[in-house]
């Protein structure tokens, strides 16, 4: 299997790897050998079989790592970090956070604050191999925790940067922990430094919000052709919560996104959303799993695609509603364009209901642009490149109507511009795309 | 100003349009007549340029240039309108995004500059004025939602915002009750000048007793059959279609 190479990697480096965990995580860890033993690799199984440089014995980045970054988007406060491959930094100048917030890395709570993230970490499943490879090898990331009551004015911006002079692989894992009516926007960009040498990175995300809490998640990806980035993002929502996620990917080379949302509490409110733009060979997958495992509470799921050239989306999107779950309301759209012939689209949404009192409803469309609207708009005198801008722009414009960081839409609805126009820059808001 | 020889144009290799010919000159209203299916529309999506048509024979000059070597833009933007029989809704993009791309390209065409947002809606609200258009709909999506008569009204306000040379309204009556029909003609003989000229494509009287055309035509299966003064229109009233028919011998 592709995976033993890693397995015998993490065999090799026991010590590292394990050196400063937790006894609990230890046995977490274990536990993903065992199910990686046996289970593949589902999504983009070849990108693990090259040579890539591996940061396991936890070398520190030589210099400032923020000189590689710098994001400006306009007017976009942000408490800012940085994931340099898969190393957690922060800023010097530490932004002042609310009394009893945490935000530092990964590996330094697991020694710091293990009683209080292991009932977290130590439940969640490892539910494929994707995830497994991460338990096992993962050494570090970011860690969030709100306490009860506090509101988080700025929000956390999170940078995962992939460097290397040579191919790099990097494995990392986040945790958030949001408590009982508190409010927390995390925005996470994935880019890569130079576009010459391959990435693969693989990026854990858990994210558990208490009680009557609003929670938002971004993320936002402008990486290269020669990226591979295997995400997963597990929110746990417990009663009254309102969550709104929304994954965009302007631009990449092959991404797998896994979205699993459990729906735990009764009124608890999920809003989730994606945006794929596919242009020359790039694979677009966003596979999505929500769970209504109680009763009374609404999920909102909406996934576009604009693809060109020959560029691959897929879409699965499950929605489960178990047998209690009663007077739940899910519902979910997978609206795709395909702008060229050799465009492909694949699209799979999926209703499982066990309850009987359910309002539920899914579509899914696979389309070109109007055409009797392009000729309405030429007859009026608009450019056919600008009519296929605007007619693309109204097709995007629900999903952006679900980014609520202001700064954040104005610069997405720039890049996406940009990007809709076939130019290559990738991402406007940062030193390093420029 | 518009000067059509010997038209011939087909779509998906049907013949629809048989030779056309057709002369007209700044300061005139003409009507075209015609039952149902004659080829009406065909013969103003061809001069609009829909690339569902092909023509297969024949010129038009439209203001001394080749109008069909031109894309449907330029057609538009060197003065040529056409108040669609089935204006299209388009989602998402809002009328004001709409006409304010549509104004400034036509703008950018004379060599002006593009207008300032805050020039631009007060241009909008004084022509919208002209076919009392509700303010709710100019902030709406294009015709999404609109009624048939607010979406033919949405044209005429279109073809008021653009100031063409040549209009060719496409049964721009059908579907409008009396109230919508008198405003719609209001507005379109409050854009006339002596500078540009119309085309008033109808199958009924109604409305040339508001719009009052000085040379009507009646086209029938591809062919301008007859050509006369507007007590044409009284004529077909009385008499019908049938009448035509037997005169070109059916
Ligand atoms: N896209 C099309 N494909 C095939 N036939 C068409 C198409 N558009 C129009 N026609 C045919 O052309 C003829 C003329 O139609 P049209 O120009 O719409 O007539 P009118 O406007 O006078 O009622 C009709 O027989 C119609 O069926
Ligand atoms: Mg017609």
């Amino acid at each position: 299997m592709v995976q033993d190479s890693y397995i015998a990697l993490f065999n090799e480096n026991k010590n590292l790897f394990l050196s400063e965990n937790p006894q609990w995580y230890i046995e977490k860890r274990t536990e993903a050998l065992n199910i990686l033993s046996e289970k593949e690799i589902e999504s983009f199984k070849d990108a693990y079989t090259l040579d890539y440089g591996l940061n396991v014995s936890r070398l520190p980045f030589a210099g400032d790592p923020f000189s590689l970054f710098r994001c400006d988007i306009p007017g976009l406060a942000t408490s800012n970090y940085l994931v340099l491959n898969d190393s957690f930094y922060a800023q010097n100048s530490e932004p002042n956070l609310p009394e009893g917030v945490i935000i530092c890395s990964l590996s330094e709570a697991l020694k710091d604050y293990s009683d209080l993230i292991k009932p977290y970490l130590h439940k969640s499943n490892i539910s494929n191999a994707d995830m497994a490879i991460n338990t096992l090898l993962a050494q570090d990331g970011m860690f969030i925790y709100i306490p009860d009551g506090v509101q988080l004015e700025k929000p956390i911006q999170l940078v995962n940067l992939m460097y290397g002079k040579v191919d790099m692989m990097a494995v990392s894992r986040n945790l958030a922990i949001i408590g009982e009516n508190a409010k927390a926007q995390v925005l996470v960009c994935d880019h890569v430094y130079g576009e010459e040498v391959n990435y693969l990175s693989n990026r854990l995300t858990q994210v558990f919000v208490g009680k009557n809490s609003t929670y938002e998640h971004y993320k936002l990806e402008s990486s290269s052709s020669k990226t591979t980035n295997i995400s997963t993002l597990e929110i746990y929502q417990e009663a009254g919560s309102q969550v709104l996620s929304n994954l965009i990917t302007l631009a990449n080379g092959k991404t797998h996104n896994r979205v699993e949302v459990n729906l735990n509490g009764k009124g608890a409110y999920l809003s989730l959303n994606g945006l794929g733009l596919g242009q020359d060979s790039e694979k677009i997958e966003n596979h999505t799993f929500i769970n209504h495992n109680v009763a009374g509470a609404t999920s909102n799921e909406l996934f576009k695609y604009i693809l060109n050239d020959n560029s691959v989306g897929n879409f699965y999107g499950l929605i489960k509603v178990m047998k209690d779950a009663q007077q739940t309301q899910a519902y979910q759209t997978n609206r795709n364009l395909c702008l060229s012939k050799e465009a492909r689209m694949f699209t799979r949404p999926q209703l499982e209901i066990y309850a009987d009192d359910v309002k539920c409803n899914h579509g899914a469309t696979v389309g070109q642009l109007d055409e009797s609207a392009l000729f309405y708009m030429r007859a009026r005198g608009i450019d056919p490149v600008e009519a296929k801008m605007l007619l693309m722009f109204a097709f995007v414009h629900d999903v952006l109507d679900n980014v609520r960081i202001e700064p954040l839409k104005d610069r997405l609805q720039l890049l996406i511009e940009r990007r809709l126009r076939g130019d290559n820059t990738h991402c406007g808001g940062c030193k390093i795309c420029r | 100003m518009l000067e059509i020889v010997d038209l011939h144009a087909e779509v998906n290799g049907k013949e629809i349009l048989r030779g056309i010919n057709l002369s007209v000159k700044a300061g005139e209203v003409h009507a075209i007549m015609g039952p149902n299916g004659s080829g009406k529309s065909t013969l103003s999506s061809v001069l609009a340029g829909h690339p569902a048509f092909t023509v297969t024979k024949g010129s038009v000059t439209f203001n001394g240039k080749d109008l069909l070597a031109m894309p449907a833009e330029e057609r538009s933007r060197a003065g040529l309108f056409l108040s669609f029989q089935y204006p299209v809704e388009i989602p998402g993009v809002s009328m004001v995004n709409f006409m304010r791309a549509a104004v400034n390209e036509h703008r950018k065409y004379k060599n002006q500059t593009p207008l300032s947002a805050g020039e631009f809606l007060k241009l909008m609200r004084a022509k919208k004025e002209i076919v009392e258009l509700d303010n709710k709909l100019a902030n709406r999506s294009v015709n999404e939602g609109f009624s048939g008569g607010e979406k033919k009204r949405n044209e005429i306000f279109q073809m008021a915002m653009l100031e063409p040379c040549l209009s060719i309204l496409d049964e721009t009556d059908s579907g409008l009750d009396i109230d919508a029909l008198r405003i719609v003609a209001n507005g379109v003989n409050q854009l006339k000048t002596p500078e540009n000229a119309s085309i008033v494509i109808t199958h009924y009287q109604r409305l040339l007793d508001y719009i009052v055309p000085d040379i009507v035509h009646i086209l029938y299966k591809g062919r301008i059959v007859k050509t006369a003064g507007r007590e044409l229109v009284a004529v077909l009233e009385e008499k019908g279609y049938d009448w035509i028919k037997k005169e070109v011998g059916e």
